[in-house]
């Protein structure tokens, strides 16, 4: 008897051309879209419809902090002031002197919850600065990367127009 | 005289790597694609910050406001003057009644430019105030120098 030989099983090849095109268009299209942006993060502001600030605040708490931004005509900082100290534009003075208020002291009712300060920045000057006014009273990074809080509640002074 | 027959098989190239590659790539971008085109405006520079760390967890009701160096505000991509805000923080805040939230419950997201006039910002705020809306956040990028 002859035994018929049979034919090996075909090689079924798979088609990879149209997977490769699309693939390269997806990746072209999320490089084309790809777009580096800085992280963004928020400050908090505090700022109360006028009837409800109203009212005596209690004896304990500190006298809200006055931080007075002046600005020269170009909208530039010219002087930085807090209460009777002046810091000359020197953020770094404010940051300093925040820290000696507020102390090491945290938790409820300590003065870093209970401080308040209230910006009150010429109408031209730059927002810029005003960020980094809040940069200053809020808080300071710490070598690891961690974040101190100082002061919390900060809001404006209501606007004078100049 | 004798040809030699020229074989003609077909050199078969391992596409597998370059597939692999090519997937981790399209993966890669995919992740740090960012859709929230609203958020953004190429025209606000936005004054930088140390405390300025990403939020980890989002905001209730978000409304951005954009504050130009021109004295002018970009909310929902309209550019209005400071005057002409209230129609549309009111029409935001009928939008929250509907689904059955007070503005106070929003939060106004203020992106001001680092050259914007600090009084447009109040302007902005007190505006906001007369709409009913109570929160604010100011919106800074991040920096990791002092």
């Amino acid at each position: 008897m002859q035994i018929e030989k049979k034919n090996p099983p075909a090689k079924v090849e798979m088609q990879m051309t149209p997977m490769i095109d699309i693939v390269f268009q997806l990746l072209t299209f999320f490089i084309m879209s790809f777009k580096i942006v800085a992280a963004e993060g928020d400050f908090d502001i505090k700022m109360p419809l006028a009837a409800r600030s109203e009212g005596l605040p209690p004896e304990d708490k500190l006298p809200p902090m006055k931080v007075r931004l002046m600005a020269t005509s170009g909208g530039q900082l010219s002087k930085i002031r807090l209460n009777d100290n002046d810091f000359g534009v020197s953020f770094d003075g404010l940051h300093n002197y925040i820290i000696s208020v507020i102390g090491d002291e945290r938790g409820p009712g300590s003065r870093q919850e209970t401080a308040e300060v209230e910006l009150d920045c010429d109408p031209q000057l730059h927002y810029e600065y005003v960020v980094r006014a809040i940069t200053a009273v809020s808080g300071y990074t710490t070598g690891e990367g961690n974040i101190v809080k100082l002061v919390e509640k900060i809001r404006f002074s209501p606007p004078k127009k100049g | 005289m004798k040809l030699s027959k020229i074989s003609t098989e077909i050199t078969e190239l391992d596409m597998t790597p370059m597939i692999d590659m090519t997937f981790q790539l399209i993966a890669f971008f995919m992740m740090l694609l960012n859709f929230a085109e609203g958020d953004q405006n190429q025209r606000i520079q936005l004054p930088s910050s140390e405390l300025a760390k990403p939020a980890v967890a989002p905001l209730e009701s978000p409304i951005t406001l954009h504050v130009t160096d021109d004295d002018t505000v970009i909310i929902g991509g309209q550019e209005v003057s400071v005057d002409g805000l209230k129609p549309y923080l009111d029409r935001e805040a009928s939008v929250l009644a509907m689904r059955g939230k007070s503005p106070a419950a929003a939060t106004i997201i203020i992106r001001g430019d680092k050259d914007a006039k600090t009084i447009t910002v109040q302007d902005v705020i007190k505006t906001c105030q007369m709409s009913k809306f109570e929160k604010f956040v100011l919106r800074a990028k991040e920096d990791r120098g002092y």
